[in-house]
């Protein structure tokens, strides 16, 4: 029998081999993906709070978000921290472990978390030296006193502000109004956060979503710069005129396109130049140049500007968005050339940034920035640098450059047009005695029965031979409290005036 | 046989149940310092009542069962000793350390058991007397719970057995009585089944009997009882001891044969069945993942991946995340808290069993005490592998405790009873009042 019960014996080390094997690939080979699998996210979650998660940083340093250690009793050993509450809130996100992560806080997540290869070396040191993991610090580009600014003036209205350096595309401030408590969402009993959770999910002015960023609208006579980009580097300078009938009455359709207010432009002189129609902001001039463009010219300066290419009616996502961001962020959106085939009309509309174009602020603001920055288009940075727990850089981020979507004459064309517009158009409410400043307003509809949304985009200093430190987007939706009388140059331009001013 | 030495042996053990000591109560302050910072609540008194009563057993199996294999006893400690440690800390996780302290009794209970078996069966061929009579209680035992008014069912397998306020689970027992009887049958008439007829030497049908008998009671398990696990295992240990017995392959063939044509009517006709066969290879698909059936076994391998090869730590995992990980599936927390080196360890524990069991066998010249030896190992074995391979996820799982380890009172008491009766094996008769038999 003893043959039988010595191979009896190797059948069993045979079996338990298949044990040894098997547990190898699930703990050891296939383990990552398996632990990563989203129906263990109760062990990654409870992971991660664990770990002292890196902080949150503004330009100057000041701490957004934070871990600090939980009181005692706390189901888990740290709690996420927002000292400035609302102010950052869209920019940081929450960091909630029923809601998950959103903004940097998602976004960043491998350097927050410690998880990312550049910490790995830092992690390392604190195994051999004992000491606990600490995940990685990010440092923002955004300026407080800027971004508390944007809050102050945009005061009780919907809206949002957006604020960048047009040299290096860094975003100085990033504010949408309503905005959230992220300290709500993150820190508290599960009760709590839900129904802070509930509380702004029933908000009908969408407080969880940053206007900045994460939404469209149409950009109104904004979308002049573009249109006025595409003129000039057509070869039509700004003095070129144009027929100023008091409507333009449309190709193929009984429609037409009314300047503002259906006014007369230039006072109702039989032509106009485009410096004229820009600096009045004529809807009638710029529906001429667009058709007169064309959909391809006119389209194909939009998507210089980083307008996504879209086919509607049926189509108007955005697969392929043209301008990488740290955050999810809607780039404007631009009709391919084809669409305006059966709909002459449209094209005039678009020209003046109506019909199915849109935009955000952050895009206006880069648009902006481009001019600006004599033509060259800046990617905006939110983070520039990531940070070990011992202080030392392990990641940053460059400023980038996105592309050239007009030539350095057309942005010094543009500048001087825009400067304008300030200096004795319908800008003139961001005026700063000293500071040359360069904009443009826009007043979009809004649809029936709803007032306005008033637009401002400008950049300063905008003098001759000035290097321009910063360019503004500013939305405020749905009229503000001027309701149908809001207008760009009204509402949205004193707001503007003042990042401007608080900046230089 | 070999084996000379009282002394270096007796060195060797005491040594290995010092260590095995050690190592439970490192595991229990470990769990304790994970979980909240401090050592548990009566450490050093816990720790000393635990070497107390695990060393009086040692001192039991040294004066009644003189020249014992050394390692049996130490093994089963720290199987033991691991596995309340993590009972304890999964219980005052969950708020019911009341449940720990059920267990810790328990293995008190077991080692009470373990020393009265020695005591009891002064020689183990005494056994040998009672063939039918032990075969024919666990028959019964196994077959307790189909009986109306008796048994019921505890998530979909007719397991238990009440009467009046106590419940347990017969089939644990029934088990040992069965390889007690087929040892003792077995080593009767192994002349008889060895016997072929034909070329291939095929059993005559006449021997078949006793094979198709326990392929039936097997089956009776399956489908009366619907527990896949216990039936899987009883049909298990036949095999592998008629094969020993009698040295002729054609049982093993017939008996995959067997269990191949059972497992596919099992699988054919119960949906209990079919549902573990899906539970095995769909649990961590994401429609499942939250399911129930699936939910645990996903659960499980999120707790052994997220271990790693290390482990989070004792007291620093999840495993209360797991369905059932007090019983069925403690191996996942183990592998959670301990890694992949933890769940080697305790498996290498149940290999080191398994070794000294068939080294018994081998050295054992009596034919009884040699199959009894091999039932025993492989119902030890073969219940590692199902239960371990099931939340492994190598093999579809069906509910069988972790021996030792496990939550449960029965399945402790009968896996003590099991080692007695190896060590007693191993060690020979015992007469007091004289020296050891060799």
């Amino acid at each position: 029998m003893n043959g039988q019960i010595r191979r009896l014996g190797v059948g069993f080390a045979a079996l338990f081999l298949v044990l040894f094997a098997q547990a190898a690939y699930v703990q050891v080979v296939a383990a990552d993906r398996i632990a990563n699998e989203s129906g263990n996210a109760a062990r990654q979650i409870r992971a991660e709070y664990e770990t002292q998660r890196g902080a949150i940083l503004a330009a100057d340093q000041s701490i957004l978000a934070e871990s600090i250690l939980a009181p005692e009793g706390s189901v888990f050993r740290y709690e996420r921290r927002y000292p400035k509450g609302v102010l950052f809130g869209h920019a940081t996100g929450f960091y909630s472990r029923i809601f998950t992560r959103t903004g940097l806080e998602q976004a960043m997540n491998p350097y927050l978390a410690g998880t990312a290869p550049e910490l790995a070396a830092s992690n390392l040191s604190d195994l051999l030296l004992g000491r606990p993991k600490v995940g990685g610090t990010v440092v923002t580009t955004l300026v407080p006193v800027l971004q508390q600014v944007a809050r102050a003036e945009l005061g009780g209205l919907a809206g949002a502000v957006v604020a960048i350096d047009p040299r290096t595309g860094d975003v100085l401030a990033m504010y949408s109004n309503p905005g959230y408590d992220p300290n709500l969402l993150s820190t508290g009993t599960t009760a709590e956060i839900e129904a802070a959770w509930d509380t702004y999910e029933a908000d009908p002015r969408k407080p969880l979503l940053s206007k900045a960023l994460g939404e469209l609208y149409l950009p109104g006579s904004t979308f002049k710069i573009i249109t006025a980009s595409a003129a000039l580097e057509n070869g039509w300078g700004p003095d070129k005129l144009w027929d100023n009938p008091r409507v333009l009455d449309l190709p193929t359709t009984g429609d037409d396109l009314e300047n503002f207010g259906g006014s007369l432009c230039n006072g109702g002189s039989r032509t106009v130049s485009m410096q004229e129609g820009f600096v009045e902001s004529c809807n009638v001039t710029f529906g001429s140049i667009a058709l007169e463009l064309g959909a391809d010219r006119l389209a194909r300066q939009a998507f210089d500007y980083g307008f996504c290419p879209i086919s509607p009616p049926d189509d108007v996502s955005c697969s392929d968005p043209p301008i990488p961001f740290v955050l999810p962020f809607e780039s404007g959106r631009f009709p391919q050339p084809d669409y305006f085939e059966e709909r002459t009309p449209a094209l005039a509309y678009s020209g003046v940034g109506l019909d199915n174009v849109v935009t955000n602020p952050l895009h206006l603001a880069l648009i902006t920035a481009a001019i600006a920055n004599g033509g060259t288009m800046p990617a905006p940075r939110l983070v520039s640098e990531v940070r070990d727990p011992q202080g030392r850089v392990v990641r940053e981020f460059a400023a980038q450059i996105l592309g050239r979507p007009v030539s350095t004459d057309t942005a010094v064309a543009m500048r001087s047009l825009m400067l304008q517009v300030v200096s004795r158009g319908t800008g003139s409410a961001a005026q700063i005695d000293g500071i040359a400043v360069a904009g443009k307003t826009g007043t979009a509809t809004n649809g029936e029965g709803r007032a306005p949304n008033a637009w401002f985009t400008a950049f300063a200093p905008a003098g001759p031979g000035q290097v321009p430190r910063i360019a503004v987007a500013v939305i405020v939706l749905d009229g503000g409290d001027e309701g149908n009388e809001a207008t760009g140059g009204r509402i949205a331009a004193p707001i503007a005036r003042a990042l401007i001013e608080a900046a230089l | 046989m070999s084996v000379v030495a009282g002394p270096p042996r007796h060195r060797t053990g005491a040594f290995l149940l010092l260590f095995a000591i050690a190592v439970s109560a490192a595991a229990y302050a470990s769990q304790g310092l994970g979980l909240g910072d401090a050592l548990p609540d009566g450490f050093a008194v816990k720790t000393a009542v635990f070497a107390a009563i695990t060393g009086a057993g040692w001192v039991a199996v040294r004066i009644m069962a003189r020249g014992a294999d050394a390692a049996i006893y130490p093994t089963a400690v720290v199987l033991g000793g691991l596995g309340l440690a993590m009972m304890e800390r999964i219980m005052v996780e969950r708020g019911q350390p009341q449940i720990a302290e059920n267990q810790a009794v328990w293995l008190a209970i077991g080692l009470l058991v373990f020393v009265a078996t020695l005591a009891l069966v002064r020689d183990i061929r005494r056994l040998d007397a009672f063939t039918y009579t032990i075969g024919l209680a666990g028959l019964i035992l196994l077959l307790l719970p189909v009986v109306p008014g008796v048994g019921y069912e505890i998530n979909g397998a007719r397991l238990w057995v009440r009467f009046g306020p106590l419940t347990f689970q017969p089939a644990e027992f029934g088990r040992l009585f069965i390889v007690i009887f087929l040892a003792s049958y077995l080593s009767a008439k192994r002349e008889l089944l060895s016997a072929g007829v034909g070329r291939l030497g095929l059993p005559r049908v006449k021997d078949l009997g006793p094979l198709l008998l326990a392929w039936g009671t097997s089956l009776a398990i399956l489908f009366l009882e619907r527990d896949m696990g216990a039936s899987l295992l009883l049909f298990g240990v036949f095999t592998a001891m008629v094969w020993v017995a009698t040295g002729r392959v054609s049982y093993l063939v017939i008996g995959v044969v067997l269990f191949a044509v059972g497992a596919y009517l099992g699988w054919l006709t119960l949906p209990h069945v079919q549902a573990r066969v899906s539970y095995w290879l769909h649990a961590l698909d994401p429609e499942n993942v939250g399911a129930l059936g699936y939910g645990q076994l996903a659960q499980g391998w999120y707790a052994f991946a997220t271990g790693g090869m290390v482990g989070t730590g004792l007291g620093l995992g999840s495993p209360t995340l797991i369905p059932y990980v007090g019983s069925d599936f403690i191996l996942a927390a183990f592998g959670e808290e301990l890694g992949m080196l933890g769940v080697s360890t305790v498996l290498l524990c149940y290999l080191v069993l398994v070794a000294r069991g068939l080294r018994i066998a081998v050295e054992r010249h009596d034919s009884f005490e040699k199959l009894l030896a091999v039932g025993l190992t492989t119902v030890l074995g073969l219940q590692v592998f199902v239960i371990a391979g099931g939340v492994l996820r190598l093999i579809p799982l069906t509910g069988v405790p972790l021996p030792l380890v496990s939550y449960g009172g029965t399945s402790r008491v009968a896996s003590f009873i099991a080692l007695a009766l190896l060590v007693r094996t191993s060690a020979g008769p015992w007469i007091p009042g004289r020296k050891a038999e060799r």
